[in-house]
């Protein structure tokens, strides 16, 4: 619940057009900070009280929270809609490894060479976990330091540090303060005791209650006390809790402005199942539903990847299509009687298109045209498509280099550009019209590259 | 600041369908809430299905450990069919894959007496899919709902292509219909509003097409969520049919899924999980342990 500029404005002085603010009138401030373009503190003459006031109900709904420092920094938070669709996703949830103290050297070992080197590259961009979570169970204060050590000399990680026995998180903190870690778990007992510990060096604060209802009074102490970077974990204990109290704090925040629960989520499918693979899958409908942190116990390849991919999905902007560049793809290693595919360049396509010649096992080059993210039968109508522009693309992209053969195989639902094609490519290409769906590449291009070498 | 949880009530119900004939016979839909906000005003008359798929003929491309389960019975759609009882499932979704005019080209009588085969030696609810060839399912769907009049086969995909001949023999012989559309809320409830002109609204199941983790997936599920949003919270009367995700063929295409059998598992699982939270009613997979996985992580015995 966003405040509009014109309950901004009786706020405002108003009485003189001073324009110190930079603005003509008092008005247009109060429209402009409305929009987030201008700040509280460009008027002079507001008095401190309602200076606080007004900022407090400029800020977004739900607080921005960083964990960690530099480029490995994970933002969550300031999320402006409850479903995607409504306009996007924005902050996806940091992705934690724990790391017990109890856990043997090797194994502690293996956990922090895999968060760094289990990396997936997919479309254009680089999936990756964000963050190491070193948990203290051991009992033994200074086996969970040197832990924290450990990951803070060999990593730029940023870490969730989680201990029970305040003494050693906040000697934890203290080792790596500076890659902005998050302190967890404050609670309703502990919580008089470490607001000033956890105000000697200020980092985001991770706090737990048995419900909703108990982290309310945390939120608003901490707020009070100046501590605003939180992060909730409500104490859902399976699925079906998790789904009522993250969607009840999304509402609450977003649609009902309830202040003292504006903060993004931490959630524990670590500690809500003992099997790896429902694990993973609590993990992931906490990805549709709003988590800011997701904390697990341990991954691999097979685990990780597709988690990592469903949170790019969930978090992909659904206002603009997901696109690929414009060039031509080696699928297998082509040579040079190789068939040559064209298509569009909606992230989609391409991957149907290559993911189905793959399958074939018959390498080729499949070359990707520019339609600004649009499927090819949008594409073509849209003009983006068309046998002309096809044409450039297919001069300029130098897979005629590649190839001694000339046959340019185009999609089959755009059949009707075949001869522009030809045309634009000064007839020195035979224009093939390909199968009409993905799914018939398999039948099809097993003979067609048989002509072709033949 | 005073804390009220934001319980939420809506006016619109997702109409129930019922598949099935006699004791066969499974209620799916029903609700007035989202998916899973049991903490909302309002009531889930059904859970989401699960349903496992069985192909017509021996599939061609699939990994070994997406056999292993079947692998005594994948040659024998019949004794896969049954076998599928075993996971647990609350119906079998039979894909008619071999009728595709591209691939095998099973004449639509051949598929039709399999079809009634099928559904006679199981004890759960039949889904049929044609091949999704508009033109041949024009044949071979007709022919199924005749052969097995009465049945009440749930029964698919009625496209806008041939709703009106696929539509009126499924209607004619006492099935349930899939209403099926690509990726698109306004193509969806177009056809809806066609195929309601002759055919009952608590008859029709819809198929917004499911498209895998990775492929496309966020698409389905935000269609999924905003139809299900449409019919449940602003009652729209084209949007309150129960949610079908036939989503096992998308995610075993996947080369992530063939790669290995945990990824496999995870890719379908994740997959259905997704769609379910976004509001899918019937879930049609092909691992019976990424099924069992799914039940299990939603807390459903």
């Amino acid at each position: 619940m966003p405040i509009s500029g014109s309950e901004i404005v009786k706020m405002l002085p108003g009485r003189k057009p001073c324009k110190e603010c930079g603005f003509p009138t008092c008005f247009a401030f109060a429209m402009k900070l409305a929009s987030g373009g201008t700040t509280v503190d460009k008027c002079p003459y507001l008095s401190e009280e309602v200076k606080a006031r007004l900022v407090d109900l400029l800020a977004p709904p739900i607080k921005l929270v960083t964990i960690g420092a530099g480029e490995n920094a994970v933002k969550v938070g300031n999320e402006e809609v409850i479903y995607r669709h409504e306009k996007t996703f924005v902050h996806s949830p940091g992705i934690a490894l724990l790391i017990s103290d109890r856990e043997d050297d090797a194994k502690i070992e293996e956990k922090i060479k895999k968060i760094q080197e289990l990396q997936f590259p997919w479309v254009s961009v680089n999936l990756k976990a964000d963050l190491l979570a070193p948990y203290y169970g051991s009992g033994n204060k200074n086996r969970f330091l040197a832990l924290v050590k450990k990951i803070y000399d060999s990593t730029n990680l940023g870490m969730v540090l989680i201990s029970e026995d305040m003494d050693a998180l906040f000697a934890a903190r203290d080792i790596c303060a500076d890659r902005h870690p998050l302190l967890y778990p404050i609670t309703k007992e502990n919580v008089d005791e470490a607001i000033l510990k956890i105000k000697a060096n200020l980092t985001p604060v991770g706090l737990r209650g048995d419900s909703i209802e108990e982290l309310v009074p945390l939120t608003t102490k901490l707020k009070d006390s100046g501590i605003e970077e939180l992060v909730l974990n409500p104490g859902s204990k399976n699925l079906l809790e998790a789904i009522r109290d993250q969607t009840f704090i999304r509402r609450a925040a977003l649609k009902h402005g309830f202040r003292p629960l504006g903060y993004p989520t931490i959630a524990f499918p670590c500690f809500m199942s003992q099997d790896g693979l429902k694990e993973i899958l609590l993990a992931s409908a906490y990805i549709p539903k709003w988590a800011g942190i997701i904390v697990l116990s341990d991954f691999d390849q097979y685990s990780l990847l597709p988690l990592l991919v469903q949170r790019l999905n969930i978090y992909t902007d659904p206002r603009f299509p997901m696109a690929v560049e414009e060039k031509y793809y080696e699928v297998g290693e082509p040579d040079e009687y190789s068939p040559v595919l064209v298509t569009s360049n909606w992230a989609l396509t391409y991957f149907l298109v290559s993911s189905a010649v793959e399958a074939t096992k018959i390498p080729a080059y499949v070359c990707v045209k520019d339609a600004e993210g649009l499927g090819v039968l949008s594409a073509w109508a849209a003009g983006k498509f068309s046998g002309d522009s096809i044409g450039t693309f297919i001069k300029k992209c130098g897979v005629a280099d590649k190839v001694k053969h000339r046959k340019l195989v185009i999609p089959g639902k755009v059949a009707r550009i075949k001869g522009e094609l030809e045309d634009a490519l000064n007839l020195e290409w035979e224009i093939i019209v390909g199968p009409k769906e993905t799914t018939g590449i398999g039948a099809f291009l097993p003979g067609f590259a048989k002509q072709l070498k033949g | 600041m005073e804390y009220k949880a934001p319980v939420e009530a809506y006016a619109g119900v997702v109409r129930e369908v019922i598949i099935g004939e006699g004791r066969k016979s499974l209620k799916i839909g029903g609700e007035n809430i989202l998916p899973l906000h049991f903490f909302d005003q309002g009531s889930n008359a059904n859970p989401a299905r699960f349903a496992l798929e069985v192909l017509d003929m021996e599939p061609q491309d699939w990994p070994e450990h997406l056999i292993e389960p079947f692998k005594d019975v994948i040659s024998e759609p019949i004794k896969w069919a049954k076998k599928c009882q075993d996971f647990a499932v609350d119906a079998v979704s039979l894909y008619l894959v071999g009728t595709d005019p591209a691939g095998k080209d099973t004449p639509a009588d051949k598929a039709a007496a399999l079809v009634k085969e099928i559904a006679e030696a199981i004890d759960v609810p039949l889904i049929v899919y044609g091949s999704g060839d508009e033109n041949k399912d024009a044949e071979v769907l007709p022919k199924v709902a005749e052969t097995c009049n009465g049945m009440n086969l749930l029964i698919g995909p009625v496209l806008k292509e041939n709703y009106e001949v696929v539509g009126r023999a499924i209607l004619e012989h006492g099935h349930t219909a899939i209403a099926q559309t690509p990726l698109d809320i306004n193509l969806l409830k177009e056809l809806n509003v066609k195929l309601s002109k002759f055919f009952p609204s608590d008859r029709i199941v819809i198929d917004p097409l499911s498209s895998a983790l990775g492929y496309g997936m966020e698409y389905s599920f935000s269609l999924m969520e905003r139809v299900k949003q449409i019919g449940v919270i602003t009652k729209d009367n084209m949007a309150m049919m129960p949610i079908i995700a036939n989503l096992g063929d998308e995610c075993w295409k996947t080369k992530q899924a063939k790669e290995s059998k945990e990824q496999g598992l995870l890719w379908e699982g994740i997959t259905a999980l997704s769609l379910l939270l976004a509001g899918a009613n019937i879930l049609v997979l092909r691992h019976p342990v990424a099924l069992s996985l799914v039940k299990e992580t939603i807390g459903v015995q």
